[in-house]
């Protein structure tokens, strides 16, 4: 009987036979915990046109270095795990194919503009909390529990939808604060992330809490610090177009929405 | 807000030229808004002081000048009105901006993710804003040589 | 100490741009209306300082600029580093600094346009 589902050696096995292509891959490690050493490792990994960079870093891992830090989970552009600096752009790894890079050495480093916890893994706890305070869900006074009629749901146009939908596409993978140029200084500044998020609540016509968050935002270090760069909208892997969604959010606070 | 420790790229984040080069002009016109803005502001208190000068008599007044009469006085200018050129323009884009106008609509993103804030529209303005201040200097100098 | 939320001192910074963009055409057309320097021969700028109106313009100029340039350098310092005193310090020093130059640049042209040379 035919195997639906192969044996992942049987997958593995498959991927090494065919390779032609090579590529050298350099990794920044460190570890912060132990010391303030930073150095590159270098090592050469077979690729196939649709190999991704965290494949070769799960190549690597696997064959070559087990100690190499990486964070990674769905290894499909969904979890925001795998975010790092790709030849020096913000990427997410399992979303770059080395084929697309177009170079024979791929540098790897941790994302600028958080603190490294161990060679590519970052911590993120700073952009977590930031946005906990932007308070990313729908306020109201009133509740889809209803008394008397139980259940009911808060009601709302496809043409409402699209207003914030590209927003929420967000997967917090960070990339957009790491490439942010007020980030790589401010240390209390908002970022990119969190006012999108801030914008997309905002946006919802379900929600009520458009002054408690304009209030949080209109602060020294809040979204007057962006001065559009774009930046974070160039990496953002989801379309989620921070930029954009800052402007637009400038327009409450300057009086020309609603 | 909260105190982060470390892992901030500091000044390299805003002055390495290969930002510019994976970010794009809007990046460059980033940095060129703030260079510009510290450079003008400079200027001004320069031009405030040397102003200052015409209650000291028409001889101190003559002196001071003199040293902007000068071929590298000229170019400091040409240079000054460069950058409040470049700094007005793109300024003016900037409020545009972050009024909300011209950085597209927000709608369901489709791959191949574009972001549209980041347009031509806003690429013509950033180039057509150095295109003018180079051209403001050009006149500048033509006005100052003559 | 009063603090502005921080939407309408941006306010304030996109208004003083405005102003001083409109202003500094007419202060630059007017070293245009004669031959560059010529107009900045001693007795044409003393002409200019004691013309009334033209005195206003350079001392709305003054003020606008100021008012904008200190905030952008404030904007900008708050952006490199961080912490209530060194914040607090920023504020003050920009605002001491932005009148400080107002009230050097006034003098000028007070001075100027009354005669008391």
């Amino acid at each position: 009987m035919a195997t639906i589902h192969p044996k992942l050696s049987d997958e593995l096995s498959q991927t090494v036979v065919s390779s032609t292509k090579s590529v050298k891959i350099k990794i920044k490690r460190s570890n912060p915990n132990v010391n303030s050493e930073q150095k590159f490792d270098e090592f050469v990994v077979p690729i196939e046109k649709w190999t991704t960079v965290l494949d070769v870093l799960l190549d690597v891992k696997s064959h070559l270095d087990h100690s190499v830090g990486v964070r990674y989970s769905c290894r499909q552009a969904s979890c925001g795990s795998c975010g790092m600096k790709i030849n020096g752009k913000p990427g997410l790894a399992c979303f770059t194919k080395i084929s697309e890079l177009d170079s024979d050495t791929v540098t790897v480093e941790p994302m600028d503009n958080y603190p490294v916890v161990r060679d590519l893994a970052v911590n993120m706890d700073r952009m977590i909390n930031n946005h906990k305070k932007v308070m990313p869900y729908v306020i109201r006074e009133d509740s889809e529990i209803d008394a008397e009629s139980g259940i009911r749901e808060f009601l709302q146009s496809p043409e409402n939808v699209d207003k914030y939908i590209q927003f929420s596409s967000c997967i917090k993978c960070g990339l957009c604060n790491s490439a942010c140029p007020t980030m790589a200084m401010d240390k209390t500044f908002v970022g990119p992330q969190a006012l999108a998020q801030a914008y997309r609540y905002i946006a919802d016509d379900r929600d009520k809490g458009k002054n408690k968050r304009l209030k949080v935002i209109d602060e020294s270090h809040g979204i007057w610090r962006c001065h559009f760069a774009g930046s974070c909208s160039q990496v953002c892997p989801k379309g989620v177009d921070p930029a954009m969604g800052i402007q637009l959010l400038r327009g409450y606070l300057l009086g020309i929405r609603d | 807000m909260e105190r982060e420790t470390g892992a901030r790229e500091g000044l390299k984040g805003w002055l390495n030229p290969s930002k510019i080069g994976k970010f794009g002009i809007e990046r460059l016109a980033w940095l060129l808004m703030r260079l510009t803005g510290l450079g003008l502001l400079a200027y001004f208190i320069g031009h405030i002081y040397e102003t200052s000068h015409i209650l000291d008599g028409k001889a101190v007044w003559d002196k001071s000048l003199e040293m902007t009469q000068t071929t590298e006085g000229h170019l400091f200018l040409a240079l000054v009105i460069g950058m409040c050129v470049f700094h007005t323009g793109n300024g003016i884009r900037l409020m545009i901006a972050q009024m909300g106008y011209g950085v597209g609509k927000a709608e369901r993103p489709d791959y191949p993710y574009k972001p549209q804030s980041i347009n031509m529209k806003g690429k013509a303005c950033i180039y057509a804003t150095l295109g003018m201040a180079a051209l403001a200097m050009w006149y500048g100098m033509a006005v100052m040589f003559a | 100490m009063m603090v502005l939320r921080e939407s309408i001192i941006m306010k304030i910074h996109y208004g003083t741009a405005l102003g001083a963009l409109f202003l500094t055409v007419i202060h630059i057309m007017m070293r245009l209306t004669q031959d560059f320097h010529e107009s900045l021969e001693y007795e044409n700028v003393i002409a200019n300082y004691e013309s009334v109106g033209y005195a206003i313009l350079l001392e709305l100029l003054l003020i606008l600029i100021s008012v904008h340039g200190f905030n952008g350098l404030r904007v900008i310092l708050l952006e490199m580093n961080q912490g209530p005193t060194y914040e607090k310090l920023v504020t003050i020093g920009c605002l001491a600094g932005m009148a400080a130059l107002i009230g050097y640049g006034s003098r000028t042209i007070i001075m100027t346009n009354m005669g008391m040379l």
